[in-house]
């Protein structure tokens, strides 16, 4: 960007310039274009997959939080359904009884979550708000137990495998490559993106804002907050039914847990923590959705509970999620003032490390005792090996966490009073450059 | 006849118990405006709770102290997180309240583990509370206790003899319910506090201006109402089964109990409860289905048509989804809710 002069910075932050936007959505596209050439293996594709995957997922599911202030407890309906109405739309392809090409899968998922939004969503979108949230959330409920109660559609417990190269090829795509799978979803996964951030920019994507923002102004203006509410929740289902698509042709199978509640969580979960405020923050979610159960799951048991606390932590203190933390540091960069943070950042995440550390050591302990073989006493933790039927490590952890809790504490006040002085200052120059 | 009223009291006692959780919530609710997501699992902790203490020191101090650690837990809970979200709007406080029921889960499965613990209630309510004994020659007897092995089996083959036998931990959940809920009317009708509590629902500017510790008074509910979630818990563990499970099994009837009842009202919750209680037991008891009732109507049911599943099922098979239906159906044919007053 072009940052000659800081007067004009703020202006280039707010509103990007159409060369800058160009640049944005180049770069997301070389990104999907190179990121399975930098990560040739198999394992590493498959999870490049599922960010593709996970990111249609979650930016569908901020069109109703972020966009519509609608809280969802039962996203996944929408995104586990058009997963099983693929599945059946690539059993038929693979009998020759549905002649598409493959390639066309998620699209077949899509226009069933549209289907099941217009439905279900008739209902849920009566209401906004706290009611809302519980009625998604009875129709997640709803929904789940059918995949048991009509084994014919939904293949009972064990779900329904199908086999994504049984098909006729078509232009020479027969999908048995990983690289190839990958592509196809890279290129829905990019065009969903661009179809979602132009919904944004429509009328019905600003009276969404607005309804989210003061719905009784909008019924003053003449305009019902609820039909609003549905044509967009359609939409948003539109976009989790290709989701739920694009899963059955990476993954080849529908089981039971696509539709459940656990599900609806994680999306509400890793969208909210990459920021629902903001229209990429979703894209960061999605990303640590997929890297976590790959990745973290591996290194430690516990993860769900760490994930759980940094969820209550963001939403106390950055209820915008890691994309607003990202653009509060942007526009302090962009007024040259990021360099008097730099020392309190590295101050707070050394505390930090020092309390997770501490807490972290407890955890372990605890899960190894309890998840342990029989008989098993020590915890590996970082290199070390803890004892756990000993009283020193349990007190030597508690004191460490105390103390780095403490320390935190005493560097956030400071931090916040600088970080308030930094804003103050920046305010303060937007209001004098502003013409009057 | 015994299979009704045993089913009709079992449901009622069901009832009873979403009821002591739903108040809770829709206390919470009407108040600050809070569905406190994570209700069912303070009903969890305090079955655990309870646990660890029945085998310290016994269950009846467990009953007393349990619901006391959860509602502190939770008035610390509101003091800490909530109170910190609350001017962020009711999506955010949702959201903590969702985060925590997560971190609650994870803290159980990590504390007591993965699988259930062996919650048995104390000697004294081991058994049956009473007995209903339906001979076909003497008629209906109610009997204490468990009846004597003599009276359930006929000598003479003619004579047609049932037992059925109310668990007494089923009683005393009826009984504590029954406590309590009069314990709660009292206390928000006859006493100074609940008089504040009651104006703070609906102008807790005022209230405040009159020099009350509006917050407070927030914190002292939501404190209430999780260590109702407790008490419900310390029974719950006993009569069903404790394990991480036990939140989600009932967290999603008590949402629904809310929105069919009529969001923030005691009376409708109260009706509401007792009306999922009823359906649910008795759907559980019932082996009809489409199939039976065409046949019984004598329709010709083709036999590929008899063998798909929609047709084959029972009420009892769909018994874990009626309180959804009902939920979906009243918010179409009467979007305030049974008792409700507001609409939103």
């Amino acid at each position: 960007m072009d940052l000659a002069t800081p007067a004009a910075a703020p202006r280039s932050v707010s509103h990007p310039p159409a060369r800058g936007r160009l640049l944005v959505w180049g770069g997301y596209a070389l990104l999907l274009l190179v990121a399975p050439l930098v990560l040739p293996s198999n394992l590493e594709r498959s999870v490049l997959t599922q960010i593709g995957i996970g990111i249609v997922a979650c930016l569908s599911y901020n069109m109703l939080l972020g966009q519509g202030g609608m809280l969802s407890f039962g996203h996944a309906v929408y995104t586990g359904l058009g997963t099983f109405v693929a599945v059946h739309a690539m059993l038929g392809i693979a009998d020759g009884s549905f002649p598409i090409p493959m390639s066309l899968v998620p699209l077949i998922g899509g226009i069933a979550g549209i289907f099941f939004a217009a439905l279900f969503g008739y209902v849920t979108t009566k209401k906004a708000g706290t009611p809302f949230a519980m009625i998604t959330l009875g129709i997640g409920e709803l929904v789940a137990p059918m995949v048991l109660i009509i084994p014919e559609f939904f293949g009972g417990e064990g779900g329904i495998s199908v086999n994504r190269t049984a098909g006729p090829s078509f232009l020479g795509l027969t999908y048995g490559p990983q690289i190839q799978v990958y592509y196809l979803i890279a290129l829905y996964t990019f065009a969903c993106t661009v179809a979602m951030f132009a919904f944004t920019r429509t009328p019905l994507g600003r009276m969404l804002n607005a309804v989210r923002d003061n719905p009784e102004r909008v019924e003053f203006v003449g305009y019902s907050t609820q039909r609003v509410r549905y044509l967009s929740f359609i939409i948003a289902g539109f976009f989790a039914g290709i989701s739920g698509g694009m899963y059955v042709v990476h993954f080849e199978i529908a089981t039971p847990d696509v539709v459940g509640a656990a599900r609806s969580g994680v999306y509400l979960l890793f969208t909210f923590l990459g920021g629902a405020t903001f229209f990429f923050g979703p894209i960061i979610g999605a990303v640590l959705m997929v890297v976590g159960f790959a990745l973290f799951s591996e290194v430690t048991k516990a993860w769900l509970l760490y994930l759980g606390l940094i969820f209550m932590l963001m939403v106390m203190y950055a209820p915008g999620g890691i994309a607003s933390l990202i653009m509060m540091n942007a526009r302090v960069a962009a007024h040259r003032k990021l360099h008097r943070l730099w020392g309190w950042y590295a101050l707070l995440a050394a505390t930090v490390i020092v309390m997770l550390a501490g807490l972290a050591a407890v955890i372990e302990m605890v899960y190894a005792r309890q998840y342990g073989a029989v008989g098993e006493t020590k915890a590996r933790y970082l290199g070390m090996t803890l004892e756990t039927t000993d009283v020193a490590p349990w007190a030597i952890a508690i004191v460490v966490a105390l103390v780095g809790f403490a320390l935190f504490e005493l560097v956030r006040r400071r931090f916040a009073t600088e970080w308030g002085r930094i804003q103050t200052e920046i305010e303060a120059t937007m209001t004098s450059k502003e013409p009057s | 006849m015994e299979f009704f009223t045993i089913s009709m009291l079992n449901g009622l006692s069901y009832g009873l118990l979403l009821f002591m959780l739903s108040s809770g919530l829709t206390l919470i609710f009407s108040m600050m405006g809070v569905l406190n997501f994570a209700h069912a699992s303070f009903y969890m902790l305090g079955a655990y709770i309870a646990y660890t203490i029945a085998r310290l020191v016994g269950f009846w101090p467990g009953l007393i102290i349990a619901p006391l650690v959860v509602g502190a837990l939770g008035a610390l809970f509101e003091r800490v997180c909530l109170r910190r979200v609350h001017k962020f709007g009711h999506v955010p406080e949702l959201l903590i309240t969702f985060g925590l029921s997560f971190v609650i889960f994870e803290l159980v499965v990590l504390t007591w583990g993965r699988i259930g613990v062996e919650f048995l209630p104390p000697e004294s309510l081991r058994g049956s509370a009473f007995t209903i004994v339906n001979s076909s020659v003497s008629g209906l007897h109610l009997v204490a206790g468990a009846a004597p092995a003599a009276m359930c089996t006929a000598t003479d083959p003619a004579v047609h003899i049932a037992c059925s036998q109310f668990p007494a931990t089923r009683a005393f959940m009826m009984l504590i319910t029954l406590v309590m809920l009069l314990f709660l009317w009292l206390l928000l009708t006859r006493t100074r506090v609940g008089l504040v509590i009651q104006s703070a629902l609906t102008h807790p500017e005022m209230v405040e201006a009159l020099g009350h510790n509006v917050p407070r008074v927030f914190m002292l509910v939501f404190g209430a109402g999780t260590a109702l979630a407790g008490l419900a818990g310390v029974i719950g563990g006993i009569t069903f089964v404790t394990e991480p499970t036990m939140a989600l099994a009932v967290g999603s009837v008590i949402f629904v109990v809310v929105v069919v009842g009529g969001m923030g009202s005691l009376a409708g919750a109260f009706v509401a409860s007792l009306l999922i209680g009823v359906l649910q037991t008795f759907a559980v008891g019932s082996d009809a289905s489409v199939l039976s009732l065409s046949r019984s109507l004598n329709f010709a049911v083709s036999p590929s048509l008899a063998d798909f599943s929609l047709f084959k099922l029972t009420i009892a098979q769909v018994a874990p989804i009626l309180p959804y239906l009902l939920l979906v159906l009243i918010l179409i044919f009467r979007p305030k809710g049974l008792l409700g007053t507001r609409e939103g």
